[in-house]
Formats: C-alpha cells, structure tokens, sequence
C-alpha cells in the first residue's frame, strides 16, 4: 500500500453505517408503478421515444439522449407505458418534471440484449459509443455522462484513473455492499475503463471503516495483471469529494475551473465500473441501482437492488417504515442530502440512500444565531476556502465578492455548517448565492443575445430604408428624363400637325399604327356617310365635312409612313440594307400588283374600279421602285 | 529682462508643442461614440420594451449619459438601478412606480387558432422572435423574446398574451435562507431597524 497524503479540514461526524450493512443485498419487490425521469444526470433531458400505451420490454430504449452530454433511458422491466408527463422528481426544489410512467406487467420479460465478444478488439470510439447507449452516467451523486468522461482519453493525457470507493457520507452503505457482494464485477468494469483511457497507474482509494469490502476486492485483486492499488485512507467526512479523494492519493490539488483530466487524473465510482462491466459483458442498460434504505424510522435498515423508477414509498414499505416514527425523508446521506417531501419520488441513477429520519435521530436545526467569527468553519473547509467570509458576502447580497473569494469552489459538502456553533446553515446560504449568479449570468446572456438581435433588426430595417430611398430616387430621375425628352421633342417640331409621323425619329411601326388607325376611321366615316344617304337622314353635310377632313388626314398618315418608310428603306441602303428583307418586300408587293389586277377585272361597280385602279397604280408605282433598288443592290 | 522674455518665450514654445501634440492625439486616438453609453446599455436588460420612454434599451442609455434618471427602467428592477447606480457613481434612487413595477418574467404566446396572420406583430417585434407571414398563422419563437409586450397592442384580434414563465427544475432558483429571528425581542427590533436603514 503507497502513501496516502491529506487534505484540509473535514469533519467526523457519527458514522451509523452499520444498520444497513448488516444483512445482503436484497432484491427490491416490483413496483407497480415506474417513475421515469427524462433528466436523471448532468446535461440536457432525454427524448422520449415511445408513445403511451405502447408494450415495452425490459432493457428496452425508451428516451434517448439529445445532445452531447445527455443519457438515454431504459425500461427497467417490460410493462406498458401509461403516461409520459410531469411527475415529482427527486430534486431540491420538490418541482415536477416530465417522466415516463410505466405499468409493470409482473412478466420481466428482456429485450434481447447480448454482450460484445470482446470489448478488446473494438475500436474505443465504437465501445464508448456502446456505453453511451447502455445510459450510464456516474452514479457517485452527480449523474454525469460516464461516455463523456470515457472520451478523455483522447485529448488529455490521462496517466492515473482513481477508483472511488471511498463512499464518506454517514448512514450510506450502498457502495460498501457493492463491494463485498460484487467485487468482481467492479474489477471487471476497472478493466474496461483502464482499455479505455491505458493509464499507467490505477487506485482504489476506500476508506478504512469497510474492512469486509477492503478484503473482498484484495481477494479479486490477487493476480490481476493491471496495475492497481487499493490505498485505504482514514475515515474523515468529505474524504469521498472527487477533489478531496484526488489529493488524499496523490497529493496534488485539482486547480480551482479545472476539471481532474487537466491534470491526467480520471475519477470514477465503484457504482459506475460494475454498470459498464454489466453493460459491455452482458448488454444490460443501467436499469437498476443498489440503493441504501435506512433511519430509525424503518424497522429493518438495508441495501436494495432497486428498479430505477421505484418511487421510494415502495423501498420504505419493503424496509418497514414506522410511519409515526418518520420525522424527515431525505435523499442522499444526513450531510449532502436533501428533504423530500413526496413518497412517490422515485429512485433515479443517482439515488443512493433513503434516509428516513426520526424526530429524535434528525432533529429540527435550533435557530441560526449570530456569527461570532469563531472561524471554525474555515479549519473544516476541505476546499480551504473563508466560509465565514462567503457567508458575510452571501448575506449582504455581494455576490461579485463571494465569486472572487472562490465560491464556486464550494462542494457543498456540509462540513461548516455541520461544526458552527451558532447553527447558521452555511450551506443554504452558498447554494443561494450560486444560484443567484448563476441566474443573473443567464439573464445577461439573454440580454446580450437580445441586443445583438436588436441591433440586427435596426440595421435591416435601416438597410431597407435606404434601398426604398434608392429606389425612388431611381424612379423620379427616370420621369424627369422622360419628361425632358418629351418636352425637347414638342419644342422642336410643335406645328407639325395631325401626323405623328412627323416626330424628330419616326418610328415606323407607330407610324403604321397611325395610318392604319386613320384608315379605320375614314372607313368607318364612309360607311356612316353612306348609310346616311341611303336613309335620308339630317346632318349629312357635317359627315361629308368629316369624311373629307379624315381622308386628308388619312393621307397625311399615309404620306407619313411611306416617306419614313423610304427614308428608313434610304437609311437601311446606306448601312447595306438586308438583301433579303428587300426581296421579300418586292415579291410582296408583286403580290399586290397582281391580287389588285385581278380585284379590277371583277369588279363591275365603277366608283369601285376606280379607286382600284388608283390604288393599282400606287402598288404598281411601289413594286416598280422596290424591283429597281433590289437591281441596285444585288449588282452593288 | 531678458530672463523674463527668455522664459515667456520657453513657456510659449512649450505651450505650442504641447498644443501640437494634443492636438494630433485628439486626431489620432479619436473615439468613436460615447463610451459610457455602450457600458450603461450593457446594463440594460434589453428588452427593448419602451417603458422608459425611448425607442430601445440604447436610446435609453443615451438619455442616461446626457443626464436622464436611472430609475426608468421596470424589466430591470432595483437590481439595474443598483449596478447603474455604481457605474455613474450616483445615489441608487428606488424605481419610479410610473414606468411600471418590477414585473415577474413572461412571454409573448399567440392563440394561433384566433390569429389571422396580419403581420402586425410582426412588425412590431424589437427582437424578431415572431415568425409568419401574411394570412398565414403566426408564433412566437419563446426562447428569443423578451417578455417587452410591444406585441399584444397592435393585434387587432387580442390573440397575443402575455404568460409568466414557469419555473422548471433548470430554471428552479435556491431560496435566500428566512432571516433569523433575534433571541430576545428587542434584537429583532434593532435587526430590522439596521436593515432598513441599509
């Protein structure tokens, strides 16, 4: 056995384990009722993956993890899921929680589950991940996802893993049983964890008041090739801290923000090897925890294999609780626990002791009387930390000075207030100021994110503006161009008449449109005309007036589009106009020529044959000037 | 004579380089806006919700910088006024009833059965936690809004309310421990006698 070092502080207090370990573990009788925390360890809350009503098996997944550290659930036995919702959770707060409510069914029936062959030759991300979906988180009291620490070994050089046997709190006997009755599977599990990170030194550090669990592992340790300790340390209250058990062995302090890893140093529970060794050898999830039932106030004090999800007045019933005795029901040991009110809380991966206390056994705390700076509260501390000073900062509400007096160093174990002789509760008062801070660091977070979106929004919005501006900018300056132009273009030719022909760069199609629209109109006009003369009606003068001025106008349009047609035909010869577009227009107006020839000799009416033949002669005039620029240009 | 021409003419030219380099630092080591604003709006809560009376958390720590009371400000609290209070190294005044109390936390929720997705919330919204888009339903997104209720005003349907934020077992907080009670009577009466005086 090496050298065991020492910490600072700690506190004796009486130890009482020895109701409970009296007799073996026993198996704790099947609830009805599963109560099923989504949230049972440090992280985000699992997903349920099952719906109400369905039939589930026993190993079988029914949340699964969300995120990166985050834990699944398993059905503990087979049964049916009846309701997935808020329930009471074993919490500090006595606040309800969603859980997932399974009816046992009596039948035990298991998923089919296998252990891998050999965990050895796996890749670790491949066993971890194997572990991960077993649901294991540590189940030393604060649940965390035990995969997450397996992964270590990656990005920190882990030389020394330390196995936590040390189980300090009075009353708690769970461990200690674990390790007389399942020694092996502990080793085992050791096994797994050292393939895992390869440290190159491993300790047991357990405290010397468990002589029978000492003795069993030295028994499973004989042989064993891995390099392994087992480094018995004086019984003192918090030996067990994760920090403290680290300095006890090794006599190095785990820096304040730092996690053990940082300093190659990897702690795991005794609890927590026997779940992976039980997960990875034989496929079980973590569905059931040994669970410490003890206090005056049950008549037969023990450890239980309990279902996790077994709601505790279950437990005390199977230890035969004395109601009347029944002071206070705490979760966890006399030091660290917590009160609970409700008896159908139930059991969750990090219960290990039901404390039911009698009046006399856990009586009320007298009234907190004044701080007398005594400072024995500083000679406990196993944090060597000023707790009188973080009381007074607490108290007055300055919680920038209790985080520089290292508040958040505090374990919470108890130790100060356990040895104050003015009975201040200590602890509740940093637990206080944690969650104080804590909050308001919340609030300053979402304070910043709320800034940050605000100020998002106004430079959008800004952005926006500044576009539309843009935007209309572009459109005035467009309809004063527009304007302008109109206005130059009435400025040079105002007299040019009815013709729009006339305009500075005639533009043939509206050209066209306009002489067409001309014609329509005298058309139109004649009809009118005509049918008047027919029926003898007033006002036919006035037509003729019309009809006179709409052929002149009509002329005028036409006059209009044939000399811009020809000044365009001008135009189009002097670029090299399009060979082709000339031919077709010749053969087109060929066609004219010839279709108007044809219209003349069937045409009997005389007024008819001559307006024909006047327009034969335009055609013909046309066809005749196109045929000689097609001369020009095909010998050009 | 000459001395004390010599030294006023030391004395000047010591003025003019002074003056010279004061001037290029002025130049050179220009900040940009006015610092205490961005310290005085870090302490704002940001909810954007306008009860001070100005358009936005910044404006506020605007009016704040040029003179304006520190008290303005409900979402806040006292716990704002404090920390004000000690940035500006004024008297933490208590907080003025007529911009509203200390309200508790909520946020926006939309009856989305009543809505009739006219973007009017929407629009509203300092934080953009309200997602939709025209006659379609809208929802608030709960995780980004600030509880400002600048939302509930504009909707012509009343389907907005405003719903207090329930404590879970995350958000759940440890209590102050109860005060102690003073062994004799007249203890008590000097304890609370002290406490209200601070």
């Amino acid at each position: 056995m090496g050298k065991v070092f020492a910490f600072h502080g700690g506190v004796h207090p009486p130890e009482n384990k020895k109701q409970s370990s009296r007799t073996p573990i026993a198996r704790a009788p099947l609830p009805p009722l599963l109560y099923l925390p989504l949230q049972q360890h440090i992280g985000l809350a699992a997903n349920p993956v099952v719906e109400v009503g369905e039939r589930v098996l026993k190993g079988q997944l029914i949340a699964e993890p969300v995120g990166r550290i985050s834990a699944s659930l398993h059905a503990p036995t087979s049964g049916v899921v009846r309701a997935i919702g808020p329930h009471p959770v074993p919490h500090a707060s006595g606040l309800e929680s969603d859980c997932i409510t399974l009816e046992t069914d009596g039948e035990d029936e298991w998923i089919e589950h296998r252990g891998l062959a050999d965990y050895t030759r796996l890749k670790p991300a491949a066993l971890i991940e194997h572990i991960r979906r077993c649901g294991i988180a540590g189940m030393g009291g604060a649940g965390f996802p035990t995969d997450v620490k397996l992964h270590l070994g990656e990005d920190h050089i882990v030389n020394t893993l330390i196995i936590n046997a040390a189980e300090c709190e009075p009353y708690i006997t769970a461990d200690d049983m674990l390790m007389r009755e399942r020694a092996a599977e502990i080793l085992s599990g050791i096994r797994i964890i050292s393939h895992l990170l390869r440290p190159s030194h491993i300790m047991i550090g357990i405290e010397d008041n468990k002589p029978q669990a000492i003795h069993a592992l030295q028994q499973v340790l004989t042989g064993c090739e891995l390099n392994i300790d087992i480094r018995v340390v004086p019984t003192k209250y918090p030996s067990g801290g994760e920090r403290q058990l680290i300095q006890l062995l090794t006599g190095l302090e785990v820096p304040s923000g730092h996690i053990p890893a940082d300093i190659g140093i990897v702690c795991q529970n005794v609890g927590t090897a026997a779940a992976i060794h039980r997960a990875v050898h034989l496929g079980e999830p973590l569905i059931s925890r040994i669970v410490t039932v003890t206090g005056d106030a049950v008549a037969q004090p023990q450890n239980f294999d309990a279902l996790i999800g077994t709601p505790f007045a279950d437990l005390l019933a199977a230890a035969r609780l004395h109601q009347e005795r029944l002071s206070r029901l705490l979760m966890g040991g006399p030091m660290m626990g917590v009160a609970v009110a409700h008896e159908q809380i139930p059991v969750i991966k990090t219960t290990n002791c039901i404390l039911a206390a009698s009046e006399q056994e856990m009586p009320l705390p007298p009234a907190e009387q004044p701080c007398i700076r005594c400072a024995m509260c500083e000679q406990v501390c196993p944090a060597t930390l000023l707790p009188q000073q973080l009381y007074w900062f607490a108290k007055g509400r300055e919680f920038d000075k209790a985080r520089h007096h290292n508040l958040f160093d505090c374990i919470e174990c108890g130790a100060c207030a356990y040895v104050c002789p003015s009975h201040i509760p200590l602890v509740q008062y940093y637990r206080f100021a944690k969650s104080e801070i804590r909050t308001e660091e919340a609030e300053q977070r979402k304070a910043d994110h709320a800034r940050r979106r605000f100020e998002a929004r106004q430079a959008r919005l800004e952005r926006e503006r500044a576009e539309k501006e843009a935007r209309r900018k572009a459109r005035a300056e467009e309809a004063a161009l527009a304007q302008q132009a109109r206005r130059s273009s009435d400025g040079e030719e105002p007299k040019s008449g009815a013709a729009p022909a006339a305009t500075a760069a005639p533009d043939l199609k509206q050209l066209k449109t306009a002489a067409a629209v001309a014609r329509t109109k005298l058309k139109k006009a004649r009809d009118g005309l005509k049918n008047a003369q027919e029926k003898k009606l007033d006002g036919i003068d006035a037509l003729q007036a019309t009809v006179t001025e709409l052929e002149q106008k009509s002329q005028a349009a036409q006059r209009a589009l044939e000399a811009a047609e020809q000044a365009e035909a001008a135009s189009a010869g002097e670029k090299g106009v399009d060979l082709k577009q000339l031919k077709i227009d010749a053969a087109m107006a060929r066609a004219t020529v010839t279709k108007l020839e044809r219209a003349l000799a069937n045409t009997e009416d005389e007024q008819g044959r001559r307006e024909l033949e006047a327009e034969l002669v335009a055609a013909r005039n046309q066809s005749d000037t196109l045929q000689q620029r097609l001369r020009e240009h095909s010998s050009a | 004579m000459a001395t004390v021409l010599s030294a006023i003419l030391i004395l000047f030219c010591l003025a003019v380089v002074f003056g010279v380099i004061l001037g290029y630092a002025s130049v050179r080591f220009r900040v940009e806006g006015n610092p205490i604003v961005d310290q005085i709006d870090s302490l704002l809560p940001q909810t954007q919700c306008g009860q001070c009376g100005y358009p936005g958390c910044r404006p506020y720590a605007e009016a704040i910088a040029n003179g304006e009371a520190i008290n303005k400000c409900p979402p806040g609290g006292q716990s704002t006024v404090a920390a004000l209070a000690d940035l500006l190294g004024v008297e933490a005044v208590p907080l003025d009833a007529e911009h509203g109390e200390e309200p508790i936390k909520k946020v926006a929720f939309i009856h989305e059965e009543e809505c009739i997705g006219c973007t009017k919330c929407i629009q509203a919204c300092p934080v953009d936690a309200i997602l939709g888009a025209p006659k379609q339903m809208h929802t608030v997104i709960v995780d980004e809004c600030t509880g400002c209720d600048l939302c509930v005003d504009p909707c012509p349907v009343d389907c907005i309310e405003m719903i207090p934020i329930e404590t879970s077992i995350n958000t759940w907080k440890w209590p102050a421990p109860a005060e102690p009670l003073g062994l004799i009577a007249t203890d008590r009466g000097r304890g609370a006698a002290q406490q209200e005086a601070h």
